[in-house]
Order: C-alpha cells, then structure tokens, then sequence
C-alpha cells in the first residue's frame, strides 16, 4: 500500500529530526561557555525541556482523554522528592537532613556506582528516574479510584485539592526523616555533576540529559497517543457514552491514562530536580500547575508539538528574551523607571492576551507539526501544478 | 420457531414516583428484526438503555443466548415506592448489573437516537476504534508499538467493513462532514465493528427522507443476511417498521399493549386508539 511506505518514510524524517537535534544540543552544551551571552540559551533548553515534558504529559489528560485536571505539580512533586531520596550520597545525607535523623540511607546511583563504576552512576539515575515516575504512578491510581468517578470541574477541584495535600505532607515535620520537613533536599546527583571523558575531550551534559529525558519520554507519549489506546483516549474525549457503548471500559481507560499521565509528570519532576539540584516543597505550589496548563492552551490543547513549541517559548520568553524588561534595559532601550521589577509581567500577560485573541485553538491547534509541514508542501506542490498547467 | 436471542423478561424502570416502563417481556428470536414501536414518551429508548446496561432497570431480568445478563430487583429504598409488578419474583436471585462496556463485549451493540459518533476523528478511526475492544495485545504491547500483528489485523478487518458498506470512500473525511444519511450508515457500520450478535437500533430513521428511509430498509436487511444477525429496532417510520418487521412489539405508557407480526398489530384496536386517539363520545 502506498500510504504505507508513505508513513514509514515520515517516521525515518521524524526520527532523523529528533536525532539531528539531539547531536546539536550536546554540540551546544560542549560549545557555548558560561560566560557567554548565548549561555541563556542552555538554561531555556534545561527548563525548557522539564516543562516541555511535564506540558505533553499534561496535554495526554487534559487534551486527549479530556479529563480536566490539575494536579500536575502534586506528582511532580512526588517525581522529583523520591529522585532526590533515593540519590543524595551518603555522606551528604547529615548535612542535607540537618534537624532530622534521616531515615533513608540509600543511594542508588553511589551503590552501583561503587560497584560497578562510572556505568552504573548512570545506571543508578536511570533507575532514580523510573521510580520517581512509578512513585508518582503509584500515587495517582490510589488518588484515581475516587476522584475519577468525577467529571469536567468536579475533576480539576478535587485533584488540585489533593496536589495541594500531597505538597503539605511532604512539608509535615513528622516525615522530617524521610522528606527533610518544609527545608530543601540537595547534593544529590544533578545535570551539572555529569561528564564524561570522550577521545581526551572532557564532555559535559547539563543541557543534553533534561532534553534526552523529555525526547525519549515525549516519544513514548507520541507512540501510545497513536496506539489503539490512543484512539480509546479520543473517543473517550469526544463522546463518552459512545466510547462506553462501543466497549470501552471507561473506568479502565480513564485510570490508564491518569496514571500514564502522572508517571511522566514523576520524571518530569525528577528532571526538575536534576536541573535546578534542589528539590522543595514549596516549589511546587498550583501556580506551577497553571503555568504548565497556560503552555498547553498557548500551544493547543490536542496538540503534543504545541506543547513542546508553547513550553520553549514560555520559558524562553519568560527567563530570557523579556529579562529586560526587569532590569532596566530592554532592547537597547535604558529606561529603568519603567523597565523595573514587575513590567516583564505586564508585557507577558499582554502577549499572552493577543496569542489567545489570534490563536483561539493555540499556537497548534490540534494539528501536529507534521501535519502543518505535509500542509505546506501539498500547498507548494499546488502551486507548481498550477504555474505547469498555464 | 428458530431460538430466542433476547429475552426480556419482566422488566420494570422507575424514576422516582415514575413508572418509565412496566413490566416489560420481549422474546427476540435468532435472525429477525423485531420492532419495539410506541408513540412518544412510551419508554422505548428507556427500554433499550435498560438492556444495554446503561441503566439498572428497577426490577426484572434480560437473557442473552440462554444466559441471565442482567437481574435486578427493588433495592431496599425503591421497595416502598416500588409501583411495578412482581416486585417480589427476582428477590433472591443475585443482582447482575454490567456497564454498557460488558454488555457490547457480550455480543449486543447499539446505535444512538441522536447520532453519537466522534466529531474530531476521521470515518476510518470511528470504526477503528470499535475494534479496540477485540485488541489481542496489552496496554504496554500497544504502547511501544509491538503489537504489529494485531494493529494490521484491525486495520484490515476496518478497511473491509467500509468496503462492504461502502464507506471506503469517505474513509479520510471527518465523520461530521458527512451528510446525514451517512452519518446513520456510519453509525450502524461503528456497531457491526464490534461483532455483534444482536443489533439494537433507535429510531434509524430520524430525519431521514422517504428515499433514504427505503434504503434503510433494504440495508438493514442486507446486514441482518449478511452478518447473521438479530435486530431490534425502536422506530417512528410506520412504512419502514411494516415493511421490514417480522414481529412487533407495541408499548404505550411503559405498557406492552399489543404484539405480533405487522399485519396482525395494524389491525389492533388498541395500537389504532395509542397512536390516532378515539374521540371521548365513543
């Protein structure tokens, strides 16, 4: 069949994309020195990158299953907490854990590590990694049995209300010894902590290991989008009684997909730690949520590239293109009795208010980027004809 | 007689202090269409939401192919109010009340009075999604794309069914993009994706003209040959449920008031008084 190879050969170009990118970032974070003025352009790939990871695994609830909710920053929470635990060293543990006796004495990547070298550190963060988002999975499925049997604002209340338990718990003295109270978790093992040594060349990978964890994340989330319980996640959008009708265990899918969900905002929170190498409470409040819901409506709910191109830009927006605004200077123009502390919110909330006034749907729409690039070509492709015909 | 595919038996739903359908019996036999008719408000929808589970009727049971699928009873609070008959017959029979899931996997798939197909998605993925309740392989094997096999199987078995309904045609257009008529044949192909035994349809017709209405009928014919199946239908279109019924079930207020085959309920005093009225001075 034609469309057959047609697909094959969009899966090569999208792979070979996402490849190409990959190399280019780890050129980047070797090229680009800290001084440099580019130098911002790493940070927004870093946080850039978390969020762009924590938007799509948002967009899979909100804008695939249709399931409004807001919990996103109570399992990140739980994502980057348990990295945190399971990879502060040893020795550091007394420090970090200053006003409590510190219940967990294990790290995994120091174990490995210890046995097995440089290879199993890595390995140790691999496995950090995945239970980070099996915590937050786990988590999810035990708040999932009662609050899924809720629907549209009935959902988003009760799971922002229990983002918002999980952060006080996490802050509760009690569990000092596990969770270090309401103070911060450090010292564990972070992006800037990673390098390797490559021909004689020393190798750093600050920037490349967030954005490897998203790809490979946002390319899992790509492929069960396009999977048949994808498909059972649209139909449960679009028409629940059909969906149900048609054979769909709504309770079933419903669960897959909130726990899916939240197993990627687990290691989105678990990358959060990584890059900013602390992890508190107190960081993940519901306006962390709202940011990452703003993402998804600014790329377009429905819309897995949308999310990723609304995270970018939010972020780069954000910390780097309207800093100047904050700090007097904004380009080349030196005003600071207007471009001081606030006005950079002002402007944003002004973008964001025209962005949503000429993108009704976001930036995307519910069209992938693939789709726009095929739209552009069979334009062209038109064209052309035309121009031969005459 | 061939053997009974569906049966309805004493099946009553109460809303309240509102007695939806009384004391209802069907027996669908294996390869007819049988019509369940009534004027409006007779309950006829609600007794097709009672059989597919998507509700719990208040009292009475449903076999399907000789097996009990639903059973219910008046639970303790309904016991009071309880209007129906035979409250006390299925008292000590367990209660069995699947969710409309469970019941299209058993064989019984159904088409809706308002069209319910998926607005966003393509007349392709509306039928490949019926199809996902067959899925062989597991979450984790569909999710990393390992279920090759499996995905080409429901792919194929879609293609095929447009094929033979004629709807290839459409296959990439969005499903509300097309006219109404197809919409419905959308509709009933989405349900004979599930490979069903028993077809429920309601009100297939609704906003149909006379020609597309003719066609119907033949359609519905041509499926029942075609995929050896038994149809229960809910209709308004007197035409099309005479011309194409081998039984029928008449209902007004909830009530069974006549049943038999079409020539035998036209003439039916009782279903010319539900559906015409009888002046108050005879």
């Amino acid at each position: 069949m034609l469309d057959k190879t047609a697909e094959k050969r969009k899966n090569i170009i999208s792979f070979v994309c996402v490849l190409a990118f990959l190399i280019l970032v780890l050129i980047l974070d070797q090229v680009i020195k800290p001084t440099s003025k580019m130098f911002m352009l790493l940070t927004v790939l870093q946080k850039g990158s978390v969020y762009a990871l924590a938007a799509v695994s948002m967009n899979l609830l909100n804008g695939f299953t249709g399931l409004f909710s807001l919990g996103h920053a109570g399992f990140m929470l739980i994502g980057a907490y348990t990295y945190a635990i399971f990879t502060i060293p040893d020795k550091a543990r007394d420090v970090v854990y200053q006003y409590y006796d510190a219940s967990v004495r294990f790290s995994i990547p120091e174990k490995l590590g210890n046995s097995m070298g440089p290879f199993g550190t890595v390995l140790g963060v691999v496995i950090a990694v995945l239970l980070a988002g099996l915590a937050a999975a786990i988590f999810a499925y035990l708040i999932g049995l009662p609050v899924l049997r809720l629907k549209s604002d009935y959902l988003a209340i009760a799971t922002l209300g229990f983002a918002e338990i999980i952060r006080a718990v996490f802050q509760w003295s009690k569990l000092g010894p596990v969770t270090n109270g309401s103070n911060l978790l450090k010292s564990f093992e972070r992006t800037s902590t990673f390098k390797g040594v490559l021909f004689g060349m020393k190798l750093k990978f600050a920037t490349f290991v967030p954005v490897l964890i998203a790809t490979v994340s946002i390319t899992l989330i790509v492929l069960l989008v396009n999977s048949t319980y994808g498909r059972a996640f649209k139909a449960i959008r679009d028409d629940e009684i059909a969906a149900e009708a048609m054979g769909i265990n709504l309770a079933k899918h419903k669960m897959i997909s909130f726990v899916t969900s939240s197993f990627f905002a687990g290691v989105a929170g678990a990358s959060m730690a990584m890059v900013l190498s602390i992890a508190q409470a107190s960081n993940f409040k519901s306006a962390m949520t709202y940011e990452i819901l703003l993402m998804v409506v600014l790329g377009g709910i429905g819309s897995i590239s949308g999310s990723v191109i609304g995270s970018m830009l939010f972020v780069a927006a954000s910390e780097w293109w309207l800093r100047g605004l904050d700090s007097g200077t904004f380009l080349g123009i030196n005003a600071p009795g207007v471009f001081r502390n606030g006005f950079r919110l002002v402007v944003f909330s002004v973008i964001i208010m025209v962005v949503v006034l000429f993108f009704r749907k976001g930036i995307m729409g519910d069209r992938e980027l693939t789709d726009v690039i095929a739209g552009w070509k069979a334009k062209s492709k038109n064209k052309k004809g035309v121009t031969d015909h005459e | 007689m061939s053997e009974s595919v569906l049966r309805v038996e004493n099946v009553t739903m109460q809303f309240g202090g509102v007695v939806a359908v009384n004391n209802l019996n069907l027996d669908v036999h294996k390869n007819n269409i049988v019509s369940l008719i009534g004027p409006n408000g007779a309950g006829k929808t609600t007794a097709f939401n009672c059989i597919t589970g998507v509700y719990q009727p208040t009292n009475g049971i449903v076999e399907f192919n000789g097996k009990t699928i639903i059973s219910a009873h008046p639970d303790k609070k309904m016991k009071k109010i309880y209007q129906g008959e035979n409250g006390e017959m299925y008292v000590n029979k367990p209660v069995i009340d699947p969710t409309p899931d469970q019941i299209t996997k058993m064989g019984i798939a159904r088409t809706f009075q308002n069209i319910r197909l998926w607005k966003s998605m393509s007349v392709f993925d509306n039928v490949l999604i019926a199809k996902h309740m067959n899925a062989k392989k597991g979450f984790f094997s569909a999710a990393l794309h390992t279920n090759k096999a499996d995905e080409e199987r429901m792919r194929e078995e879609t293609f095929e069914l447009l094929k033979e309904q004629g709807l290839d045609k459409y296959s990439n257009d969005l499903a509300t993009s097309l006219p109404y008529g197809i919409q419905r044949r959308l509709e009933i192909a989405r349900a004979l994706a599930a490979d069903p035994k028993l077809l429920l349809l309601d009100e297939p017709a609704a906003g149909m003209n006379p020609q597309e209405t003719i066609e119907l009928s033949q359609f519905i014919k041509e499926i029942r040959d075609n995929h050896n199946l038994t149809v229960l239908l809910v209709e308004h279109h007197m035409d099309l449920v005479m011309n194409i019924s081998d039984y029928i079930y008449v209902i007004d207020f909830g009530k069974l008031i006549s049943k038999g085959v079409p020539a035998e309920v036209q003439n039916d005093p009782k279903v010319v008084e539900a559906y015409l009225g009888v002046s108050e001075d005879e």
